[in-house]
């Protein structure tokens, strides 16, 4: 098929949800629930059916595609056009978002049923697949920031669903205002790139960039750019130090925490990094801090994990651990590595998550995982989904996850081994959280008979008329989500195999860098694949991992009450830890209440009160006094009046006079 | 032959008394007749200039004064007996309704 045939389809596969979510947002409210999950379902199921189509006709040779929708903006020599673009990087987010961001839709249809706003969550997750689409698809940085903008929407809303919940009201400003300052970065990075390349397409930028060296000798205008860039993608993909919306976000529906945090929308920022990868690769300084920063949010939010005891608080951290690995891969400039990881991600944390809802789902409301336990026997499929998802996220071979973190760490180890070891000590850390998040959610005795009708602390999450008397297994409408993923985190990883999908991103992420020195790059400099220490290695993290496993197992299936000694022994550490190292508050500290303290003080009580409102204020009370002795003039009495009339004569002749004499 | 001086010295002194007059009369008749008092002192002026240069313009003026002064006195007196008969006064300082 020609690319002009295919092109055109581009602009099908957001319009299609963002008319889904028109349908239901406007007509929703008068429409049944069928007909609600069948509009939703459609039009996402839609995308998802082109996006296939797409992928299925999509050749490299004839790679990248394009589409010009409509002009938008021209000034000058300067344009911006509603442009779309495909090519290898593109698709495979593209069939990432519309196939998880599918299978998320369906099992919602399962999990918010009985839910009062039916209609308005599904209309957001459509509105959401838009802009997440639009993003991917985006040919230009202004467009990509439209979609960018827009999945901050998207989850404030879906994050701020219940808004009648005060925590999850507050979740959803944090999550925006946290992602606007990220977006501010993004933003002086789009302005820089505008004053010196004069354009924001993607092929006259990356153009442009690539006829420059590399800055190898200091930091220059691409290091600001990128920096700048990665601030964005901190804000968006919930990096250190912007990490902190991630983790309350939970707040929203368990679908939306499975659609936003894992799947799609903190994805943005690694997909926008390896977009930009022309640009990182020539500024080796924000590559750097790049890595690092990913390196230490990888081991940071991992630590966190151990101490959670909320099902999707555990998740979350994992999620941005996770996330750290990507950026640790772009940082070291194994940028197929990070969009592998990514997508292997996406599978076995949206199952992850998936499962969290089911198991939310079938006791009734509780996320407290002390209050679980046991729930192998009632949810077998739950619990045979979850054990692939945790075998996935740990890395045992052959999941899905194994291979693609495998790839980051065997990368990172090309550029330094200080980032193999921490990404090693992550992935055990890692395996250690996530079994043991198995073992007290599925292992030994139910410990919540008491939930009947005293449900936990999110008592909006099921909803559902049946009462609770044990756990039980959900719909299928949720289960056949859950095995698909599952299907998908254990052969997922194997497109990988033979460095396949580095090659077919090859094309894209394929470092270009003219006159670098040798040695620069991790893929100049790495040793062959295949190589006995790359085994070694692999061996290292499979039993780092098995370790982990080990370790939980040994703590929370064989010696339960242990944990509970440790932690009172560790004391202040442990409470540091359960307290996400008080990062929180610190930033209460630090920002928040200064900022809330200046405002009130100098902004609101100053400025707007002491200044704004009192010019308006003092020049209506001057007026109205003025006015106030003025008005005796006007005294009814007519010879005052004339004699007025008289001294305004006199004086207008006598003015005549001076100038005539003059 | 009276000099121009004269008639305008006497023109001033007229305008002047109407002014004065105007000013300091209660009763809206006396008011009244000091208004046609100045206009009557700016008419000699005119009639005065026409006489010394000659011009005809000076009393096209003049008549012109004299018409609108005839239609002002009859809207004007109009307005007194109006005044009057609502107030039952002729005295402009009690006739100051007209004031916040």
């Amino acid at each position: 098929m020609t690319p002009q045939t295919l092109s055109p389809l581009l602009c099908t596969i957001p319009i299609f949800p963002l008319a889904g979510a028109a349908i239901n947002g406007f007509f929703g409210r008068r429409s049944s629930k069928k007909a609600i999950s069948a509009v939703a379902l459609a039009f996402c199921g839609l995308a998802f059916l082109v996006a296939v189509f797409i992928a299925a006709n999509f050749s490299s040779a004839s790679a990248p595609y394009s589409f010009s929708l409509a002009h938008w903006l021209r000034s000058g020599s300067f344009s911006v056009d509603f442009e779309f673009y495909l090519d290898q990087l593109s698709l495979v987010m593209l069939l990432v978002v519309t196939g998880v961001g599918f299978l998320i839709h369906v099992y919602s249809v399962g999990y918010m049923w009985d839910d009062d706003g039916y209609y308005r969550f599904m209309s957001y997750m459509n509105l959401f697949m838009f802009f997440m689409l639009t993003l991917v698809l985006a040919k230009n940085y202004l467009v990509m920031f439209i979609g960018w903008e827009g999945v901050g929407l998207a989850s404030y809303l879906l994050i701020g669903y219940w808004f009648t919940k005060d925590s999850a009201a507050a979740a959803g400003k944090k999550a925006f205002i946290v992602n606007r300052i990220g977006d501010f970065g993004f933003l002086i990075a789009l302005f820089l790139i505008i004053k010196h390349f004069g354009s924001l397409d993607f092929t006259h930028v990356f153009a442009a960039v690539q006829s420059q060296p590399a800055e190898t000798a200091g930091a220059g205008l691409l290091t600001a750019i990128g920096l700048l860039l990665m601030v964005g993608a901190a804000g968006k993909s919930a990096q250190i130090p912007l990490y902190v919306w991630l983790p309350d976000a939970m707040e929203g529906p368990t679908p939306v925490s499975a659609l936003i945090h894992a799947a799609t929308m903190v994805t943005a920022g690694v997909y926008m990094v390896a977009r930009s990868s022309t640009i990182f690769e020539r500024a080796p300084m924000a590559m750097t801090v790049v890595a690092i920063i990913g390196t230490l949010t990888a081991l940071f939010a991992a630590t966190i994990g151990i101490a959670q005891t909320d099902i999707k608080k555990v998740l979350a951290y994992s999620t941005v651990s996770q996330l750290g690995y990507m950026f640790m891969a772009c940082g070291v400039g194994a940028f197929s590595a990070g969009i592998f990881h990514l997508m292997t991600h996406a599978f076995f944390k949206g199952l992850l998550f998936l499962v969290a809802g089911s198991v939310i789902h079938g006791i009734g409301g509780e996320q407290d995982m002390r209050k679980m336990g046991g729930l192998r026997v009632y949810m077998p499929w739950t619990f045979a989904t979850m054990g692939i998802a945790t075998l996935a996220i740990a890395g045992i071979p052959p999941f899905a996850g194994f291979w693609s973190k495998d790839e980051i760490l065997w990368k990172a180890f090309g550029a330094s081994w200080v980032y193999w070891l921490l990404g090693v000590i992550t992935a055990f850390i890692t395996s250690f959280y996530m079994f043991r998040l198995m073992y007290m959610t599925f292992g030994g005795e139910y410990r919540g008979a008491a939930v009947q009708e005293a449900h936990g602390h999110d008592a909006h999450d099921h909803g559902h008329g049946h009462g609770h008397g044990e756990p039980h297994e959900s719909p299928w409408v949720m289960l056949g989500p859950l095995v698909i993923l599952a299907l998908l985190s254990v052969f997922g990883g194997f497109v990988g195999v033979g460095n396949r999908f580095e090659h077919f991103l090859a094309p894209v992420l394929q470092p270009r860098v003219l006159g670098a020195p040798p040695g620069f790059l991790v893929h100049e400099a790495s040793p062959e694949a295949g190589s006995t220490l790359e085994y070694l290695l692999m061996a290292v993290s499979v039993s780092v991992a098995g370790l982990g496993w080990f370790l939980a197992y040994l703590l929370y299936s064989r010696r339960p009450q242990l944990p509970a000694r440790i932690a009172a022994s560790l004391g202040g550490l442990y409470r540091a830890v359960a307290n996400k190292y008080y990062i929180d508050e610190l930033y209460a500290v630090l920002f928040v209440k200064p900022l809330i303290d200046g405002s009130t003080t100098i902004l609101w009580h100053g400025v707007d009160q002491g200044v704004i409102d009192a010019t308006v204020n003092n020049s209506a009370t001057a007026a109205r006094h003025v006015s106030d002795n003025v008005r005796h003039m006007q005294s009814g009495n007519l010879r005052s009046y004339a004699g007025w009339v008289a001294a305004g004569a006199a004086v207008v002749i006598g003015y005549m006079v001076w100038m005539g004499v003059r | 032959m009276v000099p121009l001086s004269y008639y305008l010295v006497l023109s001033g002194i007229l305008f002047a008394c109407g002014v004065l007059g105007f000013l300091i009369k209660r009763n809206i008749i006396t008011i009244f007749m000091s208004i046609e008092l100045m206009l009557n002192g700016v008419n000699l002026s005119f009639v005065a200039f026409a006489a010394h240069w000659h011009a005809v313009s000076g009393q096209v003026f003049v008549f012109f004064v004299m018409v609108v002064a005839a239609a002002e006195a009859a809207v004007g007196l109009a307005i007194i007996i109006a005044v009057y008969r609502t107030r039952e006064t002729l005295n402009v300082d009690q006739v100051n309704l007209l004031k916040l």
